[in-house]
């Protein structure tokens, strides 16, 4: 396991370092997202200082859901680059030179590469938090700040397994499945707005079969000390974000199915 | 004991039938028919340590499909296989520790990185202890020539100077079986030389057991001393590349210098080819002896040079699928 961890932080290093000689195009990239995700928080903005509150929700505390989503997506989407070109992977048969190197095929592909311009959404993310929090007058104390952190660890987890479970599907098809765009990015619009808003159905479907809810709704309603519109008490809201790390292992077990599928029909 | 042990091995593959026209493509979406096609149909061979063996057939005879099952890539339907006492695909990572392979068409190499970073980041994939890995990095720089190009990112290296890193990267760890698929595709000549040394030094000094598939006919002749031949997923042949020549009745080959530009004609030969006075003439030694040839052809035209040959080996394997053909 360590030496697992050590191998994945030499894939890491190397990969900053082959970025590091486009670097013209790394800054160009991470500014062009930091600007791309600033302007999506602009609608927010605009939207709320035109119809003032949402439901009951003010700004600022929308703005916590969608920095906590925003950081979350951003270390999932840096991490898991080797999921997300997992099609053209398969397609061009270099899979196959994944799987004759003794090392798991999720590791190899988690090391594939570190995306660093992804670093413009986690810095817009990461901005929209610090000034929610002061506006919020967030008081900081080792809880509450172990609980944002469980969040954004629990929604990375989520998005990391969406990732591989669209990797996964590449063992079956090589059509690109808008489907599971719908369910990452429209993920991401989703769960930067309460939960609460949304009917019943959709709720369900974001608690239950994908956890978004789970690791940005319910630990930031714990986080803000406010009362559930939807009722859920406050020890489910702290350990919600555990539904992430749940739905990553199954994900990967359903990567391990789709490899077995992969070796006995080879396409 | 036998290094590989092949046995009954059979792997079929499911392909979906496209249906011609667009009426077939929005059929298709909905329901798909699928044939069965059977790229290995019961192959058995056996290879010791210390082999070199040449694997050779057509697009589609199943090489590759072999090749992916004795790497731990596939699993077959049916069959035994036994590679180093491992069965490949069932603990596959233990199991691929203990091999090297070749792509030759895709590098392993990582793209953007200086040669070496490659070969740093491989030592620490397959867990080689430091100083053991640098013995053998070092060992291989040296055998391959590879020391001017360790600094060169790899997406900046010819497809030659690709192949050495290529074949070096594939050996760090020091399996002790190498399988190469086709290694020398695309390369030129005198990349092909420094390859097919190498390997063979490999072979015959450090006795690594090489498995070599390839459509390069002079690889084979000057390689390997066993040659498997495979054709629609059965094996032709297994034997020594004479045994092979021996396969195709016995035909040899008359090759005259003639000095005059003039048709020359026997009974017992047929002309393969001629280029100006040079004529080339494929007899059975069965029906004629060389001699009797020769001194019939002497008699007859002014023959300033001769020899005798051995058909080429793409010939003598084009002609056993030609056979197989006609049988099936």
């Amino acid at each position: 396991m360590t030496d697992s961890l050590r191998l994945w932080i030499r894939y890491m290093a190397l990969s900053v370092r082959a970025q590091m000689q486009y670097r013209a195009s790394f800054f160009l990239a991470a500014l062009g997202q930091f600007l791309g995700t600033a302007t999506e928080f602009a609608g927010i903005w605009a939207l709320f200082s035109r119809f003032g509150e949402l439901r009951d929700w003010t700004l600022w505390e929308v703005a916590l859901f969608y920095g906590v989503v925003n950081v979350a997506f951003a270390l999932a989407d840096a991490l898991s680059t080797g999921f997300d070109r997992f099609g053209d992977t398969v397609k061009r048969g270099h899979f196959d030179r994944l799987l004759v190197r003794p090392r798991s095929t999720v590791l190899q592909l988690a090391g594939q590469e570190l995306a660093f311009r992804r670093v413009g959404r986690l810095l817009q993310g990461a901005l929209v938090l610090g000034v929610a929090s002061a506006s919020l007058e967030l008081d900081w104390t080792a809880a509450r700040a172990a609980l944002l952190a469980a969040a954004i660890l629990g929604g990375a987890c989520v998005f990391f397994g969406l990732f591989v479970v669209h990797a996964t599907i590449a063992f079956w098809t090589i059509e690109s499945l808008e489907l599971m765009n719908t369910l990452t990015y429209g993920g991401v619009q989703t769960a930067q707005y309460p939960l609460s808003i949304y009917a019943a159905p959709f709720r369900r479907f974001f608690t239950f079969a994908v956890p978004l809810a789970c690791v940005a709704y319910f630990p930031v309603v714990a986080i803000l000390e406010r009362d559930d519109p939807l009722g859920s008490p406050f020890w489910l809201q702290c350990i919600a974000p555990l539904a992430g790390v749940v739905f990553l292992a199954a994900s990967l077990q359903f990567w391990r199915f789709g490899e077995r599928h992969y070796t006995s029909t080879g396409s | 004991m036998s290094q590989i042990v092949v046995e009954d091995l059979v792997k079929t593959y499911r392909v979906a039938e496209r249906r011609p026209g667009l009426g077939g493509a929005i059929r298709g979406l909905v329901r798909r028919e699928h044939r069965t096609v059977r790229a290995l149909d019961g192959v058995d061979f056996r290879i010791e340590p210390g082999e070199l063996v040449g694997y050779v057939g057509p697009n589609g005879a199943g090489k590759s499909t072999t090749i992916k099952i004795l790497s731990g890539i596939l699993v077959p339907d049916s069959g035994r296989c036994e590679v180093l006492g491992h069965v490949p695909w069932r603990d596959r990572v233990r199991y691929v520790s203990g091999i090297g392979v070749v792509f030759g068409q895709r590098t392993q190499l990582w793209w953007d990185l200086p040669v070496i970073e490659s070969f740093d980041l491989l030592s620490a994939i397959y867990r080689v202890e430091p100083e053991r890995y640098r013995r053998s990095r070092d060992e291989l720089v040296s055998r391959l020539a590879l020391e001017p190009l360790l600094d060169i990112p790899v997406r900046q290296l010819s497809l030659g100077q690709r192949m050495r890193c290529d074949l070096a990267a594939s050996l760090l760890h020091e399996p002790p079986l190498l399988f190469l698929d086709e290694p020398s595709i695309g390369l030129d000549a005198v990349s092909k030389l420094a390859v097919r040394d190498f390997i063979r030094e490999l072979n015959e000094t450090r006795g690594v057991t090489v498995i070599l598939t390839t459509h390069d006919m002079d690889d084979i002749e000057a390689l390997c001393r066993r040659v498997i031949v495979i054709g629609r997923g059965t094996i032709l042949t297994d034997g020594t590349l004479d045994d092979l020549r021996a396969r195709t009745r016995g035909e040899r080959r008359l090759i005259l210098d003639l000095v005059e530009d003039e048709p020359v004609s026997d009974r017992d030969a047929e002309v393969v080819s001629r280029s100006g006075t040079r004529v080339e003439l494929r007899f059975d030694p069965a029906r004629v002896t060389a001699t009797e040839l020769i001194s019939r052809l002497t008699a007859r035209h002014a023959v300033r040079d001769l020899f005798v040959e051995n058909p080429p080996i793409e010939e003598v394997i084009a002609r056993l699928y030609a056979d197989e053909d006609r049988e099936a």
